[in-house]
């Protein structure tokens, strides 16, 4: 596959855009400064956006991750510019685009729904933005053949949209979007109408085909594992606001708060008051008076009652009486290549205990089983409030 | 067994009889009395002499002389023309006016289109006879328009701004009439077009004007086609809104006929003006066909 160079396919640059927009190292793509976009007025105000603020950098593969309704497609509106925001600046390259209209932003976006033009062929869709580029017609014939080659439908390149399955408009959907070279590209949940196995594969080749463009991706998501599994970094969003902006190993390992936490992953929250002095570890004794050792990194001086937070699959179990705490197993669902339990302990609610299958000759449980549970305070952290 | 096919070929014509039969009665058969009608002698006082006269097309295109020799008339020519004239004019104005107001209501909310679809539709509801009056009185001696005029001592007494009883008179009531017969088909093209598909054009760089004409009016054509058609036709051969908004003066195809049918009493040329209407028609039916054909693509979606 041919590697596309940014420098071979001038960035679409405008009238209005200054020139002064180039690609340059340290310069973040996309700042978002206090956006706000409020829908309606009076009592029936909808704040889909409460003053969203971060950068994303150049060349990143960037997920906005959130449940529905927590304003990430807004947000993506608002950069494609299908969206007025109520507030706030936004800077592509440096450069305020808020009041700059959808067909002058060197912007382009994969729908959910990939809206292909219905009346035009595969390499008349890829082709259409740099038509309106008015690029030279040897010049798009190239690029549309690149691209058509870059996701694979070169030979599909004069049927009608129609007369494709969802998984190949999805792959004319991204060339067309890719074709102009944009600063940015936005994608609106686009494998949300693929089937599982598609799915899995076209992460892949998302990722693949960022690396070799260049271009910054900006992926809109409810699906923790697409997030963790293709970005470079993540914003977790909920109700209009970011709740946590990092890797998927810190939003992952780290999370901010308790609705990262329980929206990335399963998690196990435990509420209990600190008994030592704050430090990098901490005791802490639960409701159910259990005393604990826990990661007290992200403690603050003076705090005493703090949510407890353990990903399931840091718990171990060994045998009864040499875990930390012992426990019944109340429920069981087996996963195939791990079981997911729920083991009493005495506490409020029951602690969630992923087990690999990984040993042949592993215990089987069962319902009932009183198992030693082992928590591990490196993993056992103390949650930002 | 072995004759099912035959049967089942038998029980298909059989179904298909009544609508076959109404389309024989009421639509075959009246053609052909109209265009066997054109090809027969006139009696003095309205219907025919059975015997065959090429008279009635003779008579649209040549003046009998005196002397019985033959000479080019442009007369009936000229009115066809203009029947055609005004008739695309009207619709170009349906489509003009048609076309944003079928946008407007597609834009709407759900609930709110049928509301408007209804507005539309509800001067069907009302005799067109009367509707076409209504705009004696707009346009007019000493209408609705020239009043203020009047008033403001632009226009004298004895004068007129001469509205009335001309082809901008018998377009405007052409367009009036057949307006919502533009929108609805429009509307229901506009209404299954994907918005999305208009972001996505302004995501690739189109301006509003290039969505419009790459995206929504290629995506709208069976419905502009159809709309077209249905104003086109009906303008063409309309004679209320030539008969009282053109004062007889500017005669169109439908008042030639109806003149002849009533007052002139020449039934054999009625007809073979109603055949010319018709061969209109067809070859804009065809042109229709062609072009939906183009577009059939389209429809699969």
């Amino acid at each position: 596959m041919t590697r596309i160079q940014p420098a071979a396919t001038v960035t679409p640059l405008h009238p209005a855009a200054p020139t002064a927009v180039e690609r340059s190292g340290g310069e973040p793509a996309v700042v978002l400064e206090n956006v706000c976009k409020t829908y309606g007025r009076g009592a029936s105000a909808v704040e889909a956006l409460r003053g969203v603020s971060f950068d994303i950098r150049d060349n990143e593969f960037f997920t906005l991750l959130g449940p529905s309704g927590c304003g990430k497609t807004t947000l993506l509106r608002a950069l494609a510019g299908f969206e007025h925001v109520s507030g706030g600046v936004i800077r592509l390259f440096g450069q305020d685009i808020v009041d700059v209209p959808t067909h002058k932003r060197p912007v382009n976006t994969v729908f959910q729904s990939y809206s292909l033009f219905p009346h035009m062929t595969v390499s008349e869709n890829v082709a259409y933005g740099l038509r309106r580029l008015r690029r030279p017609a040897d010049e798009i014939r190239t690029t549309v053949a690149e691209m058509l080659q870059l996701v694979k439908m070169e030979r599909f390149a004069d049927r009608l949209p129609t007369q494709l399955s969802g998984g190949q408009q999805q792959r004319v959907a991204l060339a067309r979007a890719l074709a102009p070279h944009p600063k940015v590209l936005l994608l609106d949940e686009p494998l949300s109408a693929l089937d599982l196995k598609l799915r899995q594969a076209m992460r892949q080749e998302l990722k693949q085909i960022q690396a070799e463009t260049a271009i910054t991706f900006i992926f809109v998501t409810h699906d923790q594992d697409e997030a963790l599994s293709m970005s470079d970094r993540i914003a977790v969003m909920s109700e209009g606001q970011v709740q946590q902006v990092g890797t998927p190993t810190e939003i992952y390992e780290h999370p901010a708060n308790r609705f990262v936490a329980g929206f990335v992953g399963d998690a196990n929250f435990i509420e209990a008051e600190i008994t030592s002095p704050i430090g990098a570890e901490v005791t802490c004794r639960t409701k159910g008076g259990l005393d604990l050792r826990a990661n007290g990194a992200k403690a603050r001086p003076g705090q005493r009652s703090v949510t407890l937070f353990l990903r399931p699959e840091k718990v171990r179990l060994a045998p009864k009486g040499q875990g930390t705490v012992d426990g019944q197993v109340e429920t069981i669902q087996y996963l195939g290549n791990a079981c997911l339990m729920e083991i009493g302990i005495g506490e409020a609610a029951p602690v969630l205990v992923s087990e690999r299958m990984a040993d042949v000759d592993q215990p089987r449980r069962a319902v009932g089983d009183r198992v030693g549970v082992v928590f591990d305070p490196r993993a056992l952290q103390v949650l930002e409030e | 067994m072995a004759n099912l096919p035959e049967n089942a070929a038998l029980r298909r014509t059989l179904a298909l009889g009544p609508a076959l039969a109404i389309i024989g009665i009421f639509m075959l058969i009246p053609v052909i009395i109209m265009a066997s009608y054109s090809f027969l002698e006139a009696k003095s006082f309205g219907g025919v002499n059975w015997v065959f006269s090429g008279d009635a097309y003779v008579q649209l295109f040549y003046e009998r002389m005196l002397d019985d020799s033959l000479r080019l008339s442009p007369g009936y020519l000229i009115i066809i023309g203009r029947s055609v004239a005004l008739a695309l004019v009207a619709m170009v104005c349906c489509l003009l006016v048609g076309f944003p107001v079928a946008w407007f209501i597609a834009r709407q909310p759900l609930r709110q289109r049928n509301m408007w679809i209804l507005l539309i539709t509800i001067p069907f509801w009302t005799n067109q006879l009367v509707r076409t009056f209504a705009w004696i009185i707009i346009l007019g001696r000493n209408g609705v328009i020239e009043v203020p005029f009047r008033w403001t001592g632009l226009l004298a007494p004895e004068q007129t701004l001469g509205l009335m009883y001309s082809n901008f008179a018998i377009t405007v009531g052409l367009t009036y009439t057949f307006i919502p017969l533009m929108v609805l088909p429009i509307y229901a093209s506009l209404e299954k077009l994907d918005f999305s598909l208009v972001e996505a054009g302004a995501d690739l760089y189109s301006s509003r004007w290039e969505t419009f004409s790459n995206i929504i009016i290629p995506l709208s054509k069976p419905g502009i086609i159809a709309g077209c058609l249905l104003v086109f036709i009906p303008s063409l051969g309309a004679f209320i809104q030539p008969d009282l908004l053109g004062g007889g003066k500017n005669l169109m195809l439908g008042t030639l006929v109806q003149f002849q049918f009533s007052t002139a009493r020449n039934w054999p040329f009625g007809s073979a003006i109603a055949m010319i209407l018709l061969a209109f028609v067809v070859v804009f039916l065809m042109l229709y066909a062609r072009a939906s054909r183009g577009s059939k693509s389209l429809e699969v979606h």
